[in-house]
């Protein structure tokens, strides 16, 4: 039996005495598209970091692929929220598209020309063929984030964790990354944090909302449960979501 | 005549050592101060070039060999600032700075205290390049081949590490390990770069290149290059001023990168203006 993509057992996570996360469980099958909503400040991202490892729950257990999450992280993929950082950094978008294709055993050993051609095709895939010797300094915030977005994919990953993925590019590339992603999804999971939950619904499989509890819808759908406990979730763009539906209707309540 | 007074200088061992000793520093000072600006660790360095004088003060307390004794302390400080930036992010900068100021201290109440001798404190705040021994070039000269041999085979983890530390985690590279390696690196180079231009002054050596450095080259290791290639220029001519007008060697070769810190800064500013007049 394949292990579950993601098993959280109970876990509670503070942050210099304040309870971010509080009893946190999740079991999510490979091959699931997750997207995880809340409001601001309600531990959207704490929760991925503590997925990716990057942090340590003070409380429960996160296994990520049947592995403790520091040990799977090289498994995963990660797409980071805040891309505003190193603009005067020297560094060219495909010597930080290759930082993809880094590992543990390939510590001290040059990338090679596979690892070259990998890396332009996820260039050209997110639209950024073009620009593979410009430096990163010099593209816009939408830009950087396909480059983002092209480094995680050449991890290879077998989970694909997308941290507020559209927040700075245009609305075109949102509705061509959802598309891109459904293909992905083929061969990884995908967890996706993010706001424009009305947009990309469609393409979810699950949904969870957290606001230091966590809830977890598997059909998709935000229950009536989800808008109570955090009513700062885009209720709005919700129901009037085109795609589908996502609230349940009166007669399942 | 001027330049048969420099070629005579030449002619001094004393002279030729100081030349060697610049371009031996300055490479050292090009690698790790790219390293040290990208990855914002301007203050630890600062911290640990100072906080080394405590070493001196030990070594020549317990007759040790100054470079020896200071080059372990200053080790020994680098894995403790470390440490405390790791463990206490919020306070760090408290931490380093009081093992800044009291590792200074130690040094200078450590040397008072020894008996017999007679150590020219302002040697070692502003350095001495024109009196650098022998035995100190070996050690510059392996310094310099082990940190080339370190980043060379670490150099995409360690662009990795500096570019972007969580997502480096997240695909498996030791992060934290780099990071007290670079320490370490820092550390036992500082000494060396104190030779050259004194503790209060290692700052400027390490940043200043990086600083111009990186603002017209493509990649780290093309930064690196242009900034040991900056340093070594800033080491001969403030050597050459130093020399010249008599002048306090460190202060001088610090001037000259000083004021080519500040021609950059103008350069920037008048190409800012004339590209917005351009677009306009």
């Amino acid at each position: 039996m394949k292990p579950y993509a993601i098993e959280i057992k109970s876990v509670s996570f503070s942050y210099e005495g304040a309870e971010v996360l509080k009893d946190v469980n999740l079991t999510l099958e490979q091959g699931e598209f997750l997207g995880i909503i809340g409001p601001n400040g309600g531990g959207k991202t704490t929760l991925l970091k503590l997925m990716l490892g990057l942090l340590k729950p003070d409380q429960g257990e996160i296994l990520i692929l049947g592995q403790p999450a520091h040990d799977a992280r090289h498994r995963v993929g990660y797409v980071p929220q805040y891309i505003d950082f190193g603009r005067d950094f020297p560094i060219s978008v495909m010597d930080v598209a290759l930082m993809g294709r880094l590992s543990k055993s390939r510590i001290g050993k040059r990338y090679t020309e596979k690892d070259r051609d990998k890396v332009k095709e996820a260039l050209k895939k997110v639209g950024m063929g073009e620009y593979s010797h410009r430096l990163i300094g010099t593209l816009s915030g939408g830009q950087r984030q396909r480059v983002f977005i092209a480094r995680a994919l050449v991890t290879d990953p077998e989970i694909l964790f997308l941290d507020e993925p559209t927040a700075s590019v245009d609305t075109e590339f949102q509705t061509d990354l959802y598309d891109f992603l459904k293909e992905l999804n083929k061969d990884a999971t995908i967890v996706v944090i993010t706001h424009d939950i009305g947009v990309v619904s469609s393409y979810m499989k699950s949904l969870a909302c957290v606001n230091k509890h966590f809830i977890f819808h598997e059909g998709g759908k935000i229950t009536q449960e989800m808008l109570d406990m955090a009513y700062q979730c885009p209720v709005d763009l919700i129901a009037h979501g085109l795609p589908h539906r996502v609230l349940p209707t009166h007669e399942e309540e | 005549m001027r330049k048969n007074k420099m070629w005579d200088a030449l002619q001094f061992e004393f002279m030729r050592n100081a030349l060697l000793a610049g371009l031996l520093v300055s490479i050292i000072c090009g690698i790790l101060g790219t390293l040290v600006v990208v990855n914002r660790i301007v203050f630890i360095s600062g911290g640990i070039a100072h906080a080394a004088y405590g070493g001196i003060g030990l070594a020549f307390y317990l007759r040790l060999p100054p470079p020896v004794g200071a080059a372990l302390f200053a080790f020994v400080v680098s894995m403790v600032m470390g440490i405390a930036s790791v463990k206490s992010k919020h306070r760090a900068d408290t931490i380093i700075g009081v093992m800044w100021a009291v590792g200074m201290a130690l040094g200078i109440i450590l040397i008072e205290l020894t008996p017999g001798y007679n150590v020219d404190l302002m040697s070692y705040l502003f350095g001495s390049i024109l009196s650098v021994p022998q035995i100190d070039l070996w050690y510059m000269l392996t310094l310099d081949i082990v940190v080339l041999l370190i980043v060379f085979l670490f150099y995409k983890e360690f662009i990795a590490m500096s570019y972007d530390e969580e997502f480096s985690f997240v695909v498996g590279i030791p992060v934290r390990a780099l990071y007290f390696v670079l320490l370490a690196m820092i550390s036992l180079s500082v000494i060396m770069i104190i030779r050259v231009v004194g503790l209060i002054l290692v700052i400027a050596l390490l940043t200043i290149p990086p600083y111009i450095s990186e603002k017209y080259t493509t990649s780290l290791g093309k930064t690196m290059a242009l900034s040991s290639l900056l340093g070594i220029i800033f080491t001969m001519v403030g050597l050459w001023f130093s020399y010249h007008y008599n002048l306090t060697s460190g202060a001088t070769i610090i001037m000259v990168a000083g004021l080519a810190f500040f021609i950059s800064l103008g350069v920037d500013a008048l190409s800012h203006r004339f590209r917005i007049r351009h677009e306009a």
